[in-house]
């Protein structure tokens, strides 16, 4: 594992980082389809076992950190890549020529967070309606709670829930 | 907000369909969110020619709740109520993943009882799980005895999940440091009897449908995957132990004591639906070993960590110290704090691997909760495994690749 | 329905026409399976060996919600399933009833977000909730006997 991380620090100028036996680097937006491309055919990972974002939200510089999850089956590792994102509407290189399985994880970052995916055969929404605005798991995305109808407030709710006509 | 359908112009979709289809050669059906054999709310583009499939679009998001930011606005314990209700069927197994990765963010210890505890739960929600796949897979290729056979077993099992937590499915029995609370009495006589009926019953519905021509002819050489194929589109599970690769994370990366335990990993190499159906039906048996060497050899001790911290205090230390009652305050009102950190923590359930990813940010809610579900992966390779079959295939596979939406959904 | 139209208000007769038609409705109450998540589970356990549904008179859960009276919104319902709910419902012959199963269905359950519709009488009118998380076959069982007494108390004149 060492000589990974060393060899993605030389390459591609990665921060590696440790928390309980778990290995993750830090890695710029125009290095991550050069270092996947290296990840899968140098170094044994032939999987995307996983890919999402967190939303740092207020602060903008990042503002979203895409953590994509490599799994090599050969070697029995796992490595956890952080892309920093600035903006509000940042977008990110498509991984779909590398690996198959990034086609449906890119559909749910834009779904889920706006992060466009450059080069994606099919971006368009994968959980939401097709016609939904907005982007669910933001921060700045309300929760949308509905408030608890109790004896005190029972009318007022009633009047602003809606029924059915029929 | 309207309930209008909006309707979708071709030219969103047009990227998505053959010329035949646009021309009138082949034939685009909706097999809708309501059907009875897509095994839950799937909506299926299908491109047909004639009967057979050129293309299949599979339309997710009908069970889409919201999970992930639910979790973000509950502290760590609350929110676990939430996990339970993801992969509906491998509830024990979603809590699992939740208190491990919960454990492994602000190391918690986990006494030995305990984890045995778990390992057992969790074999056993992985042979109601298989069951449950058994039952509604034959059934939609008409066999209908072995699902009333299986839903027998199965409530034998959920009377043990009953008899353990209070809930036949969803239990929250597993909690950060430990379970809920210790194994009743009649426990161990009932688990027993359930060990000793249960080979026999396997053996029964391989009776019924191992030998049988009709579920041969409708599963050999149906859904072919390739190993390479399953690399790529990062399938795990028994699909891809059906393609010849022993990875099980029970055995590369364990967790909560498995490395204690002996059992194999039973591949094939076929690759198609009987290969899958194969594979489960032997891991019914692994289970059933590994239940068996973790009853036989239950350590003694306490259910759940002492680190009050993290665990709250049992009731009766409450009328005796000061500090149990603080702790319980702080505990239940705001929750305990994490670091600022993030753990990725990959368990094996019924479908694949399934793994949270959990941020913590120096507060008592989690930051980020992200879960790694295998049927959200495992179903986009639907389409490539579905090419050049008929529609009745196209049941056989779906079943077989063993998807639950509420997983696919979240 | 014609009958009522032909019969009229009989008095007497169309008292006892109205035990009949529906000792006849509940008697073979045709389910529509509408499973959407867990509660489908015990839905479908509900059916199977242990909690017979087939002695209800509801053997098969009918897939097309023409051939159905009955359905079992059982499961969540989030706001991409929600006019697919209802187009289902206006497809389903009179006379029918709608039972919701589970919390997630009666009230929106556990899950106060954005994704779920907070209870399934937004959508359609419902006859008859059944609480649980999810609700154990036995209280669907329950929940279906409540259904029947109510149907035992309608006239021909509610459906017509």
């Amino acid at each position: 594992m060492k000589s990974i991380l060393s060899a993605l620090q030389k390459n591609f100028d990665a921060q590696p980082q440790e928390y309980q036996g778990l290995h993750s680097v830090i890695l710029e937006a125009e290095h991550l389809m050069a270092c996947s491309i290296a990840l899968k055919e140098t170094h044994g990972f032939e999987m995307l076992n996983g890919l999402s974002a967190v939303d740092y939200w207020p602060e903008t510089e990042p503002r979203f950190h895409v953590v994509y999850q490599f799994l090599s089956i050969t070697k029995n590792l796992r490595l956890e890549v952080r892309v920093p994102l600035v903006g509000n509407t940042p977008s990110i290189d498509s991984l779909t020529e590398v690996y198959a399985s990034a086609n449906w994880f890119e559909r749910e970052l834009w779904d889920m967070f706006g992060i466009k995916a450059r080069n994606h055969p099919d971006l368009r929404r994968i959980l939401m309606p097709a016609d939904w605005e907005g982007h669910p798991l933001r921060k700045d995305y309300p929760l949308d709670y509905e408030e608890v109808q109790f004896s005190f407030n029972f009318e007022e709710i009633d009047q602003r829930k809606p029924r059915p006509s029929e | 907000m309207s309930l209008q359908q909006v309707e979708l112009t071709t030219e969103d979709l047009r990227h998505l369909v053959s010329q035949e289809a646009l021309d009138g050669d082949t034939i685009m059906l909706n097999m809708g969110p309501q059907h009875p054999s897509t095994h839950g709310v799937l909506r299926l583009l299908l491109e047909l020619d004639g009967e057979t499939v050129v293309n299949c679009i599979p339309d997710i998001g009908f069970l889409h709740t919201g999970i992930e930011k639910t979790i973000e606005s509950k502290s760590y314990e609350k929110s676990e109520v939430m996990t339970d209700r993801l992969d509906y069927l491998n509830t024990m197994g979603n809590n699992l993943a939740y208190c491990l990765a919960i454990e492994k963010l602000v190391d918690l210890d986990v006494p030995e009882r305990a984890q045995a505890i778990r390992v057992i739960f969790a074999e056993l929600q992985r042979i109601a799980s298989h069951l449950v796949w058994l039952g509604t897979h034959a059934i939609d290729l008409a066999a209908m005895s072995v699902f009333l056979y299986c839903f027998r077993e199965r409530e034998r099992i959920l009377d043990l999940m009953e008899m353990a937590s209070g809930q036949r499915m969803m239990t929250t029995y597993f909690r950060p440091g430990g379970v809920w609370r210790d194994l009743p009495e009649e426990f161990e006589p009932t688990l027993r009897g359930f060990l000793a009926d249960f080979p026999a019953r396997i053996d029964q519905y391989e009776d019924l449908l191992t030998k049988n021509p009709i579920f041969i002819d409708r599963t050999k050489d149906i859904g072919l995957i390739s190993q390479q194929q399953a690399f790529d589109y990062a399938i795990t599970g028994p699909t891809l132990r059906a393609t010849g690769l022993a990875h099980d994370i029970r055995k590369s990366q364990p967790y909560s004591g498995y490395e204690n335990y002996d059992f194999d990993i039973p591949t094939r190499d076929a690759g198609d639906c009987y290969a899958r159906y194969e594979v489960r039906m032997q891991e019914f048996r692994e289970s059933l070993k590994i239940i068996t060497q973790a009853m036989d050899n239950l350590p003694g001790g306490s259910f759940r960590s002492n680190n009050r911290k993290f665990v709250p205090p049992p009731r009766a230390e409450l009328g005796e110290s000061m500090e149990a009652v603080i702790h319980h305050f702080k505990l239940w009102t705001e929750g305990f704090p994490a670091p600022k950190a993030s753990v990725y923590m990959p368990v094996e359930s019924p479908r694949g691997e399934l793994g949270v990813l959990l941020e913590g940010d120096g507060g008592p809610k989690p930051y980020r909760c992200y879960w790694r579900t295998p049927s959200f992966v495992n179903l986009q390779a639907l389409p490539m495994m579905s090419k050049g079959h008929f529609v009745a295939d196209l049941v056989a596979i779906i079943g077989s690749i063993d998807i639950v939406l509420g997983d696919a959904d979240r | 329905m014609g009958l009522e139209q032909k019969l009229g208000d009989m008095g007497i007769v169309t008292t006892t026409l109205d035990k009949m038609v529906n000792w006849g409705r509940t008697g073979a109450m045709w389910p529509l399976g509408f499973g959407l998540a867990c509660c489908a589970i015990e839905m479908m356990s509900a059916q199977a060996s242990n909690y017979d549904l087939s002695r209800f008179g509801m053997e098969l859960m009918r897939p097309s919600p023409r051939q159905s009276d009955l359905m079992i919104v059982a499961g969540r319902v989030s706001r991409k399933m929600a006019p697919i709910l209802r187009r289902l419902y206006d497809q389903m012959p009179d006379p029918k009833w709608v039972l919701s199963m589970g919390d997630c269905a009666s009230c929106g359950g556990v899950f106060n977000n954005y994704a779920i519709v907070q209870g399934v009488d937004e959508i359609v009118p419902v006859d008859v909730y059944v609480a649980g998380c999810p609700p154990r076959p036995e209280a669907l069982i329950h929940g279906i006997m409540t259904l029947h007494e109510k149907v035992k108390g309608e006239t021909l004149r509610d459906w017509a």
